[in-house]
């Protein structure tokens, strides 16, 4: 691949895979490798929201991890050309240290970052906060003194500090409820547009996919049965994988 | 969603808390008191006075030099809790330190430190600390830095497993990606959640320092005499337990008041 093509875009995986060590049979034996990413190859471009969807435990979340150097220890290309890339975890209950204030919390990446003063950083969290549609005063609370949906906008504060180009959301909506869901969503949209963010979604949800995502991937077994616009995969699947999540999630195939 | 309850609320309803919060106060009260005044000299002696009976002038009586036990006790007490609070403070600083880096890093390293933790732990702790007042000799500081040594392990198994139990959290996970490094997360991000878990242990340890200290007073090689601790005067008070019952009583009442108000104070904060 030439450097004009991965300047185009923002990140492109090739041929991944991951493994992981399973138990060991004997005492003596080697430890049996289970393989949870298969040839992943996929490119992203700057500003798309891209859906990723898949049942739990094919893989997602593993991908999310490799890509964000989590998970270092991977066969493969990983190109990204974001600046910073950040991530928002599915469950705001264990996502956000609960010894520390939201104000801290939203802090904290500008301290490491450095070569802020403290009345910046504070200005620039408050900021922050009324971005993701919550009130100055949620700077001094805790995290336990906040509902699910106000956890998760912290979160999303949090991973906004540091201006990322990419965000992956792991299944951000997923712990929350339905009517929740949708404010959080409508969030992750106005801020993709504001802020030209490339968003990687994360999801089982097929529905809340479609209603976000401009281009999609179906995940099957650590494996990509089929990627491409979202519109022209739910329409028209290819794979049977994907007829099969449509069919259950009830879109009809007509 | 959980209700929560407000702290305040919490507390006023933990009577635990309550009730070792007022002893502990009130023994911290007399402490300071012996501080600042005693009724008497607490090493001034007075032949005509030995074991002078509870009276207006001396409350809890004299002891064999004629010596005032309230104001020994006054000053004792202050001794025995000064070496307790400054044993636990060298066992849980290095306890935290060495917990820390065992879970957080896991694998060898949490191996060799746990299994180093278990060969202390294996000896009672007092026989620890006799060894090694054996090494450095008898005295106030040198007990100090015995007890000290032998309540390092069992505050790097608590602090171990709380940090075991946080380091596989999402918001350390999220804070590696937002660029703290290993010492920031450890110290920084997960010790706070551990906080409440060693306050608690800090508390229990208090009392096993104050036993400790009595029980190193007691075989005589803790603070030297003429100075005053706990288990210095129910050591010289067994002499004469029958002839001069007050001698060892009245130590051993503030010593049990003491032990208790750290214990409900410690059950208070693990109830919270």
């Amino acid at each position: 691949m030439s450097g004009q093509e991965r300047e185009n875009f923002l990140l492109t995986v090739r041929n991944l895979n991951v493994f992981f060590d399973g138990k060991a049979k004997g005492l003596w034996k080697q430890k049996e490798k289970i393989q949870v990413l298969r040839d992943v190859s996929f490119s992203m471009k700057r500003g798309e929201i891209l859906g990723l969807v898949g049942e739990s435990g094919c893989g997602k979340s593993t991908l999310a991890r490799t890509i964000l150097h989590i998970i270092r220890d991977y066969q493969g290309e990983i190109f990204s050309s974001a600046g910073c890339s950040q991530m928002v975890f599915q469950d705001p209950f264990g996502s956000l240290n609960p010894a520390r204030k939201v104000g801290w919390i939203l802090e904290e990446p500008l301290k490491n970052k450095g070569g802020m003063e403290k009345d910046e950083r504070r200005q620039k969290a408050l900021q922050m906060l009324k971005r993701v549609g919550l009130d100055e005063k949620y700077a001094d609370r805790y995290p336990r003194e906040l509902s699910g949906g106000q956890r998760q906008r912290v979160a999303i504060a949090a991973a906004l500090m540091l201006e990322p180009e990419l965000l992956i959301a792991d299944e951000p909506v997923s712990a929350l409820d339905v009517t929740i869901q949708a404010q959080i969503l409508e969030l992750l949209l106005q801020l993709h547009k504001e802020m030209n963010l490339s968003v990687l979604f994360i999801s089982h949800d097929l529905r809340v996919v479609y209603q976000i995502c401009d281009r999609v991937m179906i995940m099957q077994k650590g494996h990509i049965v089929e990627q491409g616009e979202t519109g022209a995969v739910y329409e028209n699947p290819q794979a049977a994988y994907t007829k099969e999540l449509l069919a259950a999630a009830g879109f009809s195939e007509d | 969603m959980k209700i929560k309850r407000e702290p305040m609320k919490r507390i006023s309803k933990n009577s635990n808390f309550i009730a070792g919060a007022v002893l502990t106060g009130l023994i911290l009260l007399f402490i300071i008191i012996g501080c600042i005044h005693t009724p008497y000299d607490p090493e001034a002696m007075d032949g005509a006075g030995r074991f002078a009976g509870i009276s207006w002038r001396h409350p809890m009586g004299c002891d064999n030099f004629g010596r005032d036990i309230l104001s020994r006790v006054m000053t004792g007490a202050g001794t025995t809790l000064g070496v307790a609070f400054a044993t636990v403070a060298i066992g849980a600083f290095f306890g935290v330190i060495w917990g820390a880096f065992a879970g957080y890093y896991g694998g060898l390293l949490d191996e060799i430190f746990m299994r180093a933790a278990d060969a202390m732990l294996a000896f009672p702790s007092i026989l620890l600390a006799l060894m090694i007042i054996g090494l450095f000799g008898p005295g106030k500081y040198n007990v100090i830095l015995a007890l000290g040594i032998a309540f390092v392990p069992s505050f790097a198994r608590i602090v171990r497993s709380e940090f075991i139990r946080c380091k596989n959290m999402d918001y350390v996970r999220s804070a590696r990606l937002m660029g703290a490094g290993n010492l920031r997360i450890m110290f920084v991000h997960i010790l706070p959640n551990a906080f409440p878990v060693i306050l608690s242990s800090v508390l229990i340890g208090f009392n096993n320092a104050v036993l400790a200290e009595a029980g190193m007073n007691y075989l005589g090689i803790g603070v030297m005499p003429p100075d005053a601790s706990l288990g210095r005067m129910l050591s010289e008070a067994q002499t004469y337990i029958f002839s001069a019952p007050g001698y060892a009583i009245f130590p051993g009442i503030v010593l049990i008041l003491m032990i208790l108000g750290f214990s409900l104070l410690g059950e208070g904060v693990r109830d919270n």
